[in-house]
């Protein structure tokens, strides 16, 4: 299968801290990896990178064989925090159309595709009704569509179901896996759970500590067709949560320092507080 | 309807005790008129030609001071709050003038632009402009970053995202600096009025009136104009803004009621 993604030794530091040392992988078209690692390892600095939002200190991204420099035009990001993400002031169906403003100039045509795009996720009835209307989920899933609906080469997801409950983080995985399944999308997942990077993946990239490095890149061998029961308690399944667990948890050499969760939230701060000051110096240029 | 019974309950409440404080001889009559009177005069009022056209002076003026506030203000704003160089270059002369009293500028104001209705409306642009800039900057200051991240993501460009995500996001803000500028000029008309002797508005009435005795009850009635005034003001921008931004953390929580 042809290369969507290709990372080549790419590095991001904050001043003389490096989030990012050297990460190299690529993502196949129609394939879902999924990278697991610690929180505040770098994989939102690796996730912004891609997605064009900061400029890597070393190394480049290529999406379908062109080099990023800035934002690609055909790349969807779903955050983490859909509460924040999704702009208050317009409708569910107007936050769907949002990404549509710059490429689908017909404004019937930007409707037609934002309502498709809506039933894709199940909220066909839910277009003129405001964010915060919706519960947490449904926000989750107006996110999901208005990443959809611009038919992106490559769909980025930063912790995307992190911030939900359990019953309803497992219906939007099995969401994700049939709606990819459906459009054949090309999807890169940041996740710190190991067990939904197994689940959804066709491969798991699993991360050091930061600085991030890749530590191992496993193929998913499990039936493409997933059941949050059945696949969960298969013994291929176990095995490889296993794997990644030690893999992340007792690395050679690196045994985690006694304070580590403490030290993994405060490295996590601290780029998050560097790179919205990037932000604010970029746009203030 | 309930809030509003309530604040007539309020007003009704106001009216007996002054009522009472005039009843009881605390304050004489001549110096206080009991409510009826107050009212039956501005009834009065209402009905003479000359008070009605000192009301619309005092009205056109503001509104047109509030229009010319909004005209400066919110470019001004925009400007100061998306470029940090001109925001810090002009940050001392701005926090200089904003808290001098308009009043204070008013025997500048009277020799440089005489006493007609030009300098009410300079000194009210002059106040009002405050709360909508200072909105305007603070709401820029406030956006959620992710939000720029999100239009940003999507393809849009630094012009774009301003007018796709900050200018919807700062309109609430601003309709807030609005509802507090409408308030401001109108004291600030009224009180130029009064003390730049001007020849017509609402304030050159309550001074020309204040002036033969035993005029206290014109004097209240001329008050009594403004507040009405000022409260209707409030009241329809309020819904109007509770109407237009019904998405907004500000007006949500009464929007649900």
């Amino acid at each position: 299968m042809p290369t969507m993604l290709e990372v080549r030794g790419l590095a991001h530091r904050y001043g003389s801290y490096a989030a990012v040392e050297n990460l190299s992988f690529t993502v196949a078209e129609d394939e879902l990896a999924c990278i697991v690692g610690p929180s505040g390892c770098g994989k939102s600095t690796l996730l912004r990178c891609v997605a064009g939002l900061i400029k890597p200190t070393a190394g480049g991204v290529t999406l379908h064989g062109d080099p990023v420099d800035g934002v690609p035009a055909d790349l969807a990001v779903v955050f983490q925090d859909y509460s924040r993400s999704l702009f208050p002031w317009l409708s569910v169906r107007g936050n769907v159309e949002f990404p549509l403003r710059t490429r689908v100039s017909n404004r019937t045509e930007r409707r037609k595709r934002a309502e498709e795009a809506l039933a894709w996720v199940g909220l066909e009835a839910a277009g003129s009704k405001y964010p915060w209307q919706l519960s947490g989920g449904m926000q989750q899933r107006v996110s999901i569509a208005r990443a959809l609906a611009c038919k992106p080469a490559l769909l980025l997801m930063d912790e995307p179901f992190a911030s939900v409950d359990a019953q309803t983080r497992a219906d939007l995985e099995d969401l994700l896996l049939r709606v990819r399944r459906e459009h054949g999308s090309t999807v890169l997942l940041v996740t710190h759970d190991i067990d939904e990077s197994v689940y959804l993946g066709d491969r798991v990239l699993v991360l050091s500590k930061s600085p991030a490095s890749i530590v191992a890149d496993l193929t998913v061998t499990l039936p493409a067709q997933r059941d949050q029961i059945a696949t969960r308690g298969s013994a291929r399944f176990v095995e490889l949560r296993t794997e990644i667990a030690r893999l992340l948890h007792d690395r050679p050499g690196a045994p985690p320092p006694p304070n580590a969760a403490n030290s993994d939230a405060l490295a996590a701060e601290r780029f998050l507080a560097a790179e919205r000051e990037e932000a604010r110096q970029q746009s203030s240029h | 309807m309930r809030p509003f019974v309530r604040g007539l309950i309020g007003l009704g409440v106001l009216l007996l005790v002054w009522d009472g404080v005039v009843r009881l001889g605390l304050v004489a009559a001549d110096n206080l008129p009991p409510p009826a009177e107050v009212g039956a005069r501005l009834v009065d009022l209402l009905g003479q030609e000359e008070f009605l056209r000192d009301v619309v002076a005092t009205v056109l003026a503001w509104l047109i001071a509030v229009a010319v506030a909004v005209a400066i203000a919110v470019p001004a704003g925009l400007i100061l709050g998306t470029i940090p160089s001109v925001r810090t270059a002009t940050r001392m002369l701005i926090e200089f003038l904003r808290p001098i009293p308009p009043v204070a500028l008013i025997p500048l104001t009277m020799i440089v632009v005489g006493s007609g209705p030009d300098a009410k409306i300079f000194l009210a642009v002059y106040a009002s402009i405050w709360p909508i800039l200072f909105n305007i900057i603070y709401a820029l200051d406030d956006i959620d970053p992710l939000l720029l991240d999100t239009a940003r993501s999507f393809g849009h460009r630094r012009a774009r995202v301003l007018a796709t995500v900050a200018l919807p996001h700062v309109a609430p803000f601003a309709f807030t600096g609005l509802r507090l500028s409408a308030a401001i000029a109108l004291i600030v008309t009224v009180s130029t009025e009064y003390l730049a002797a001007s020849e017509l508005g609402v304030g050159a009435f309550i001074i020309t009136v204040s002036n033969s005795p035993n005029s206290m009850d014109d004097v209240l009635a001329g008050a009594l104009v403004i507040g009405v005034l000022g409260y209707l003001v409030n009241e329809v921008l309020e819904r109007a803004g509770r109407r237009m931004f019904r998405w907004s953390d500000t007006t949500r929580a009464e929007a649900l009621t």
